[in-house]
């Protein structure tokens, strides 16, 4: 899964406990038994990550579908 | 599921018995299928299917004795199908090629008698790769058949379709009478020998007689008292004691034994289908208008093609689909039971790998309709909701299923809503009022005036709030609704065992099939026996009456409520499925959250079956109905509800306004009752936001609730975690309270004055069941 162009589209979001702008970084996301490495705009100090709202309910939406068999 | 489980139940769906005309005819012959083709206009397709199961079908659509005609079931729906003159037509204007035969096997057999029954076992027996060797005492062949007239079988096209023996490799011998030793001579010559020489041979070969002097044979195998030699035919049937078509059926039972014979087989096992036989498919033709047989324009000619594509046209086909007929879930998923339960079946047996049913069991409301109407009483509630144990037992669950209403359930069960006390001023209980959380979410006004009305009427009625634990029994849960119902029982048992008033029938079907020492009776019996509040009054128009699904076991229901609405001097219209076969609003077993696509066209389905206002004694079958457009009042509308019509168009409570009127209800009461507040909430309940109707729409169809969207917030003011927007200035945060993470984006609206709280902006909310995981960076 990769979601690079949800990294372009988070400049404008500020980490408000570090006071720094996002930056795409490598996290886990997982789901039941599985886990995948990603690209996806995170805080480059604390590393609070942010989900876009495209991102949770698309590909994550059918990521967890699937591994579901739903 | 067990295997024979599995069998049991494909047993139990009859949709694919074969038709009235195809078990009826001795050869089985698949009318519906020829139907099919003629529908289409493809004559040669048609052929192909009627010489399946039939090798002459020129000869046979012409002098057939059809049964098949008698059993038509379009009989009861104007005239039965000239099933017999479309075989024809199919003869006279297909085209036939010539079948394979399969592989020789060496061995020969001789049938003795060119009639009807010599000449199908010697065809059948060619086909399957025999070497066969057909003897006829006089000449030509074809028997019976040589003695009808002209006008009736043209020498032309019995000569032709008897040709296609030889064509195939059969070997002909005309003027070669068998007799007596005769048998021998051929017994010692061929690997078997039938014999078929017709009614007016006297002649028994030496073997085995019958009292009026016939061949003794078995009548499943046509085997004779001799090893390796098979008698049928009017032979063995006697004279005028069998139809041309019977005749062949029974050769074609002996080709079937010698073939077994000669491959060492049993002679014996699973031959039940041969021969004709009633057909166990259920037909239901009073829905079909009349119409007459279409007649050929030439009858000496038969149809023309144009003509046997109008008669086919004729055919319903028969079919039995009761099932799918009433359920637009079973109709959805386009099949039938006996499928179903195999997919079903196949599902849960999948240990690696997709398994592509899940959601179809998750989608069947569990209301049982099906079996109700099913001729065999095959329930497909029970096999889903025993599918959903097992898949919970297995862990292939999806996690995400029945999360919603198994927190939900949870949710009513904790101190926010749940209670169970003795009336105020009281310390024991004879009755106790439950009225279900649906109603509560629904009508939490009416809950508290009822509760008061049936104090009034029957004393020291107590009061039991909470969850039956049915969205536990849908999601297949057993572990939970185990908790849940010691939690009732233990409710139940600290107010001396009062019998239970419920208000929900969904309630009251869980009590009597898990709580058996309960006294139970529906608030509908109470009020028609104990009287209407003062106010009830009827509302002006007619109403059409929906009774939930889960009354469908409970006549006694039905009648109550009925009772009411006339003593009010209601005007009902009944509608077409109700009481027994009525039907579900989607709510039941969770439909509604496993596929909502099928749950709207449920509803709409519903409500379109009248275009009176609706009447209902559901709270959640009200709200489902007005959701989509429905006029609908509840029952008790009728007995609080200061302005009727007004009532039967408010809008359904969103999931998060559901909450809010069971935690009010709770407040009230306690207040009012028992003068108590409310025991502490969760600090999140103090966040106030403010929601616009759009955003408000959203959370609901994302299924996120006010207090979802309250803790993140909470969360997010407390630990700082939190992103902002450059440009607008909103804050954005996630937070996951259990297995879901929800995402909020806020503002703070500044407090406007001293002493003013704190409010938010919610301007979208959104959720994922995925993790996340980020290490530091660095």
């Amino acid at each position: 899964m990769s979601e690079n162009q949800k990294a372009t589209a988070t400049p404008e979001w500020v980490c408000v406990r570090c006071g720094v702008p996002l930056e795409p970084g490598k996290v886990n996301v997982g789901y039941l038994d599985s886990a995948f490495p990603v690209d996806l705009p995170r805080c480059p100090r604390c590393g609070q990550v942010l989900i876009a709202e495209e991102l949770a309910l698309g590909k994550m939406a059918d990521v967890e579908k699937q591994l579901e068999d739903k | 599921m067990e295997q024979h489980k599995l069998r049991e139940l494909e047993a139990m769906c009859i949709q694919e018995a074969p038709p009235a005309c195809t078990a009826a005819c001795p050869l089985h012959v698949d009318v519906r299928g020829m139907i099919l083709e003629l529908r289409r206009g493809d004559l040669d397709a048609a052929l192909r299917v009627v010489r399946k199961a039939l090798p002459f079908p020129g000869i046979i659509g012409r002098t057939c004795a059809a049964p098949c005609t008698s059993a038509c079931r379009r009989n009861e729906a104007g005239e039965a199908l000239a099933i017999r003159a479309l075989e024809r037509a199919c003869a006279d204007l297909g085209t036939h090629s010539p079948p394979a035969l399969l592989p020789s096997r060496g061995q020969r057999v001789a049938v003795v008698g060119g009639g009807p029954a010599g000449l199908v076992a010697a065809y059948d027996l060619r086909r399957k790769g025999y070497t066969v060797v057909l003897l006829e005492a006089e000449a030509p062949l074809g028997g019976r058949w040589r003695d009808l007239p002209e006008r009736e079988l043209p020498r032309s096209v019995l000569e032709g379709e008897l040709s296609e023996l030889e064509v195939l490799g059969v070997e002909v011998r005309l003027r070669s009478a068998v007799a007596g030793g005769g048998l021998d001579e051929l017994r010692a010559e061929y690997d078997a020998v039938i014999l078929a020489t017709g009614a007016w041979s006297n002649e028994t070969f030496g073997l085995e007689r019958t009292p009026d002097g016939r061949i003794r044979v078995d009548p499943v195998t046509c085997a004779t008292s001799r090893e390796g030699v098979f008698a049928a035919g009017s032979l063995v049937l006697g004279q005028g004691e069998g139809s041309a078509i019977q005749s062949m059926c029974d050769g074609r039972r002996a080709a079937t034994t010698v073939d077994r014979f000669l491959q060492g087989a049993s002679l014996t096992a699973s031959r039940q289908g041969e021969g004709p036989y009633p057909s166990q498919l259920y037909v239901r033709t009073e829905g079909f208008a009349p119409l007459p047989v279409v007649a050929a324009a030439d009858a000496q000619a038969g149809y023309t093609a144009e003509e046997a594509r109008r008669e086919a046209e004729r055919c319903f086909p028969c079919a039995c689909l009761e099932c799918v007929k009433v359920c637009e879930y079973l109709a959805q998923y386009k099949s039938y039971p006996r499928k179903y339960v195999r997919e079903i079946y196949n599902n849960l047996s999948i240990v690696a790998g997709t398994r592509h049913s899940n959601q179809f069991i998750n989608s069947c409301s569990l209301c049982g309709l099906c079996g109700e109407v099913c001729p065999n009483h095959l329930d497909m509630a029970t096999v889903c909701r025993e599918a959903r144990e097992t898949m919970v037992a297995q862990g292939r669950m999806p996690p995400s299923a029945h999360d919603f209403a198994l927190r939900d359930m949870a949710w009513s069960n904790s101190s926010q809503f749940s209670l169970a006390r003795h009336a105020p001023g009281t310390t024991s209980s004879e009755y106790v009022f439950f009225p279900g959380c649906q109603l509560c979410g629904s009508a939490p006004e009416q809950v508290r005036q009822m509760y008061g009305h049936l104090r009034e009427r029957l004393g020291k009625v107590g009061l039991m709030l909470g969850c039956c634990g049915a969205p536990a029994e849908w999601a297949g849960r057993q572990d939970l609704l185990a908790e849940q119902l010691a939690r009732l029982s233990a409710g139940h048992q600290s107010l001396g065992q009062p019998e239970v008033i419920l208000a929900c029938s969904t309630c009251y079907r869980l009590f009597k099939n898990h709580l058996p020492e309960a006294r139970l009776r529906s608030l509908w019996e109470v009020l028609d026996e104990a009287g209407l509040p003062a106010g009830a009054r009827a509302p002006q128009d007619k109403v059409a009456l929906h009774d939930p699904c889960t009354t469908r076991q409970e006549p006694q229901m039905h009648q109550h409520v009925r009772h009411i609405l006339q003593q009010l001097g209601c005007r009902v219209e009944e509608l077409p499925l109700s009481r027994e076969k009525t039907e579900c609003c989607s709510f039941g077993g969770q439909m509604w959250l496993a596929n909502r696509d099928l749950a709207r066209a449920v509803v709409q389905r519903r409500i379109a079956a009248s275009d009176t206002d609706y009447i209902t004694y559901c709270a959640v079958c009200r709200d489902f109905f007005a959701a989509q457009g429905k006029p609908t009042l509840h029952l008790l509308d009728l007995l609080y509800g200061k302005d009727i019509a007004e009532r039967a168009h408010r809008p359904a409570p969103g999931w998060s306004d559901r909450h809010e009127n069971r935690v009010r209800l709770k407040r009230a009461v306690l207040k009012e009752l028992w003068g108590e507040e409310m025991p502490d909430q969760p600090s999140y309940e103090s966040i106030r936001l403010l929601i616009s109707p759009e955003v408000r729409q959203r959370m609901e169809e994302r299924l996120i609730l006010v207090e979802d969207v309250q803790q993140v917030i909470e969360h997010a003011e407390r630990s700082g975690a939190r992103f902002q927007n450059r440009q607008s200035g909103h804050y954005l945060a996630g937070h996951k309270p259990a297995a879901v993470t929800y995402w909020v984006e806020y503002s703070p609206l500044p407090a406007s004055g001293q002493g003013q709280e704190l409010q938010f902006v919610v301007h979208n909310a959104y959720s994922h069941r995925m993790t996340v995981e980020s290490s530091q960076p660095g």
